[in-house]
């Protein structure tokens, strides 16, 4: 054998590296963001970053199947509304504790994304894209018609919830670091994900289904344990969601809402997980800054989402490559 | 019980209606383009937003209407030729994205230029009034005039696609795509009508039923999931099973809403029946679907997909 | 006599009216290569799509070392033992020619359902998928980007996927096909290799290698197999001259 690398078993794929340092500069800049907002002496600084943070952690989720698993899910706003919803249902029983919030949020949503993804997947294309959709809109009206729990008005949260007893996160400083935590922590684990043997399967899976089924792997059970692991993601990032905005609505998961949270991956760049969280800041902010301006933002924000698929696929990560000079 | 059944019944296929002629240009899109098309439902409420704007203009139902066809058909081609055709190559994704920013574009626009308030527009007097049906039952004209009209463009639809050269074509491309190509025909050009009959039928729909619902902006978006929901039950490409998929559905829908919480009376005592029902009645539909899907992945009348 | 070790009895197989495998028996025996020819359009895609298991057939049987297979899916057939490259190169685009021959190594070795652990640091992943590639000639290019690759270097990255999976048949569907002369020589040289401890059934339309490499050949003409045996039966076959081979190899 005529190996000319030494030891072909030590090699490292050097792609990662970027993204992870961009991350990590993202990350540290929204540790910083309560110190600016303390010299701007602008306590909604800190509500704004929040909502980025948990925007962020749900676009990650989504981005972990549709950019590493090729399966564009236009129903991820109905995990964000699970997630929120734990929270709402179970306070107005008296539980309040996050932990129980988030174990409830995660196994609902493992539930309903383990029967909701097992039908879609059967499928692909434009198929998926719409059954998704389609199941998103079904969350949507069975929240809608839950009249005890505020149906279509949704509900005003008493109080958020509460860790071992304390309520801790009654502070918007500890509320927002918390998120951060989460943020950080489940993208530890994403990246560890895509990177293993289960995330091979399903990047290859993307690259070419037949090639995988030729070398003796079936995609289904590996798409649909990505499917409900993104789904529980996004119901954690719910679970913040509700006691950042303390109010649950069926709003939460509109298929507006779906279509923001594809927007966020792809105006990031699909695929690399820190793209999706600088999408998640690019939409949030610019959404913000364009209701500052006029109350019929919506309009902008569409021609600019119509000129990014026009004149920049690829996103911001592709921009970024343009502008170094590397294929996109 | 049983006059309500029937008059729930045919609510149901007028309905269905609507949604078949929302569903048939959206179908052939998906199945021949290839192309994701969210846009679509906004089409519809344009149609009914310039049916209302041109009947008070005109003080004239049919001339209202055709002038909403004409302009809605102009609306169409002016996206097509803006932005559609611009993605027909691109990732499903890429479409999504784009169409979806038009869907915000529009829905806004026309909140500017009509506000927010909901239009309504007159029911013409030559269709207003009831018809008997069975015994004592009344049904409104108008609302057999939605079934009639849905059910003349489906035969139409059926003619053309059956029976003509340009339907042939249809048919060759929803389910071999590059076949069409190799015939020698303008590709771009039979994407431009496909979308043009699309936009018009998806027009008419919303302008058809603006005198008997309220014309405001949410309106594309709960019709348009639902036509998502019958092309997939029908299969993608196939007007057949558009026409079926959405009488299905609109039935299904319509009869779950009035009679699911009845016939839960039966097992249950009429509180949680109630309940149970007002929760379940919006997600019949889907629940069908999924069970469409479970046993045919690629719809009633699908090709396959996998 | 031995039972083969792969079978398929009176396969058909049907697009609309147009029967593209019509009443088709074939037997593979262990050890051999035997060749399958036949003029463009005779279904021979079709048919290593059937034997492979990425087309069901409409009717017939197909059976590995006795065992009815007809129902089982690709996925299922390669664990026990089938291999395919296919017509049209297919590849992971994105991955390096090393990950993309690990990634067959990983499905015969263990779970991949790991959630932790890179498997790009998986030593034994990378060494058995190191000498794949140096068994096709690839080694020095293991760590390029598969996708931007020439074409022939993208069918020998698809044998040495195929070989990763570590078959005892392997299904080439022309493999040849689009490459020139060193690269084809090459080709043929390390199929005469793998002769010698892997079944081997090539569909080919380069007749030169077919007849230098085969046991056995079958010639396929509408779905129908209208003549197999040795290289020389075949040349001598009337049918057969008359059907495909014309002046070709007289």
């Amino acid at each position: 054998m005529r190996v000319k690398n030494a030891d072909p078993a030590a090699i490292v794929p050097p792609r990662v590296a970027v993204r992870t340092w961009v991350a990590i500069a993202l990350f540290t800049a929204f540790a910083l963001v309560p110190v600016l907002a303390g010299w701007l002496d602008d306590p909604f600084l800190l509500v704004t970053a929040t909502r980025i943070v948990v925007f962020a952690l749900a676009a990650m989720a989504l981005d972990l199947i549709l950019g590493y698993g090729a399966m564009v899910s236009f129903g991820h706003a109905a995990y964000l509304g699970i997630g929120a919803y734990a929270v709402a249902i179970l306070s107005s029983y008296g539980i309040t504790d996050l932990g129980l919030h988030l174990l409830a949020a995660l196994v609902v949503s493992a539930i309903f994304a383990a029967i909701t993804g097992g039908i879609s997947l059967r499928t692909r294309g434009v198929y998926f894209i719409m059954i998704t959709l389609a199941f998103g809109q079904m969350a949507y009206f069975f929240f809608v018609s839950l009249s005890g729990f505020g149906g279509d008005d949704g509900l005003t949260l008493r109080q958020r919830s509460t860790v071992f007893g304390q309520p801790l996160l009654e502070n918007d400083l500890a509320l927002f670091y918390i998120a951060l935590g989460f943020l950080v922590a489940l993208f530890g684990f994403s990246a560890a994900l895509v990177r293993s043997r289960f995330g091979r399967v399903l990047t290859g899976t993307r690259e070419n289904r037949i090639r995988m089924q030729a070398i003796g792997f079936s995609p289904f059970p590996y798409q649909l344990t990505a499917f409900v692991i993104s789904g529980c993601m996004t119901s954690v990032a719910g679970v913040l969601l509700a006691n950042q905005s303390e109010f649950v609505s069926p709003a939460f998961m509109n298929w507006h809402r779906s279509g923001e949270l594809i927007v966020m991956v792809v105006l990031g760049g699909i695929g690399n997980l820190t793209g999706a969280i600088g999408g998640a800041i690019i939409a949030l902010l610019l959404e913000d800054w364009l209701a500052v301006l006029t109350q019929h933002w919506r309009l902008f924000f569409g021609l600019f989402l119509v000129l990014v698929v026009l004149y920049a696929p690829g996103g911001m990560t592709g921009l970024i490559r343009r502008i170094m000079g590397r294929a996109p | 019980m049983t006059s309500l059944f029937l008059l729930q019944l045919l609510n149901g296929v007028q309905f269905g209606v609507l949604l078949f002629l929302i569903a048939a240009g959206l179908t052939l899109v998906f199945g021949i383009m290839d192309f994701v098309n969210l846009a679509h439902g906004v089409l519809y409420m344009v149609g009914a937003y310039l049916m209302a704007a041109f009947t008070m203009i005109t003080g004239s139902f049919a001339a209202g209407l055709l002038l909403a066809l004409a302009a809605t058909l102009v609306f169409g081609l002016a996206l097509e030729f803006l932005v559609f055709r611009r993605l027909y190559e691109r990732s499903h994704l890429d479409q999504v994205l784009a169409t979806f920013g038009l869907v915000m574009i529009v829905n806004e626009g026309v909140k500017i230029l009509w506000g927010t308030a909901p239009l309504t527009v007159p029911m013409p007097t030559l269709l207003s009034g009831s018809i008997p049906l069975a015994g004592p039952l009344q049904y409104p004209v108008y609302r057999v005039a939605i079934i009639a009209a849905g059910l003349v463009t489906a035969l139409g639809l059926w003619l053309v696609i059956n029976h003509t050269r340009i339907g042939m074509l249809l048919r060759a491309g929803a389910s071999h795509r590059s076949t069409v190509s190799a015939l020698g025909v303008n590709v771009s050009r039979l994407f431009t009508l496909v979308f043009a009959v699309g936009a018009m039928l998806a027009g008419f729909a919303g302008a058809i039923i603006s005198p008997i619902l309220s014309v405001d902006t949410g309106m594309g978006e709960s019709v348009l999931i639902l036509a998502f929901v019958v092309i997939v039950i029908g299969g993608i490409g196939s007007i057949r099973g558009a026409f079926l998929g959405a009488l299905l559905v609109g039935v299904v829908d319509t009869l779950g809403r009035s009679f699911g919480p009845i016939l839960l009376r039966t097992i249950m005592d009429p509180a949680a029946a109630s309940q149970t029902g007002r929760t379940l009645a919006p997600m019949v539909v889907y629940i069908l679907m999924a069970a469409i899907l479970f046993a045919r992945p690629a719809g009633l009348f699908g090709r396959n997909t996998s | 006599m031995s039972v083969p070790l792969l079978s398929a009895r009176n396969l058909h197989k049907a697009y609309g009216a147009l029967q593209v495998t019509d009443d088709l028996s074939l037997e593979i025996i262990e050890g051999e290569l035997q060749a399958i020819i036949g003029p463009n359009g005779a279904g021979k895609t079709t048919l290593i799509a059937q034997l492979s298991g990425q087309l069901r057939p409409d009717s017939g049987q197909i059976a590995y070392e006795g065992r009815d297979i007809t129902r089982l899916k690709m996925h299922e057939r390669v664990r026990l033992g089938m291999a395919r490259s296919f017509q049209i190169t297919s590849i992971l685009p994105g991955f390096t020619m090393l990950e993309n021959v690990a990634m067959a190594v990983q499905a015969r070795s263990g779970s991949s359902f790991r959630f932790f652990g890179s498997a790009a640091r998986e030593r034994a992943l990378n060494e058995a998928a190191m000498a794949a590639l140096a068994e096709v000639g690839l080694e020095d290019r293991a760590h390029r980007i598969a996708g931007p690759m020439s074409h022939g270097e993208h069918r020998q990255l698809e044998i040495a996927i195929a070989l990763a999976t570590k078959p005892r048949l392997l299904l080439l569907d022309e493999p040849l096909a689009g490459t020139g002369g060193e690269e084809a020589e090459h080709l043929v040289a390390l199929f005469r290799r793998l002769k010698s401890r892997l079944t081997l059934v090539l569909i080919e339309h380069d007749m030169q290698a077919v007849f230098a490499l085969a046991d056995r050949i079958s010639v396929l003409v509408y779905g129908r197999i209208i003549a197999s045996g040795s290289p020389d039966e075949i040349r001598r076959d009337p049918a057969v001259r008359a059907a495909y081979l014309g002046e070709e190899v007289a």
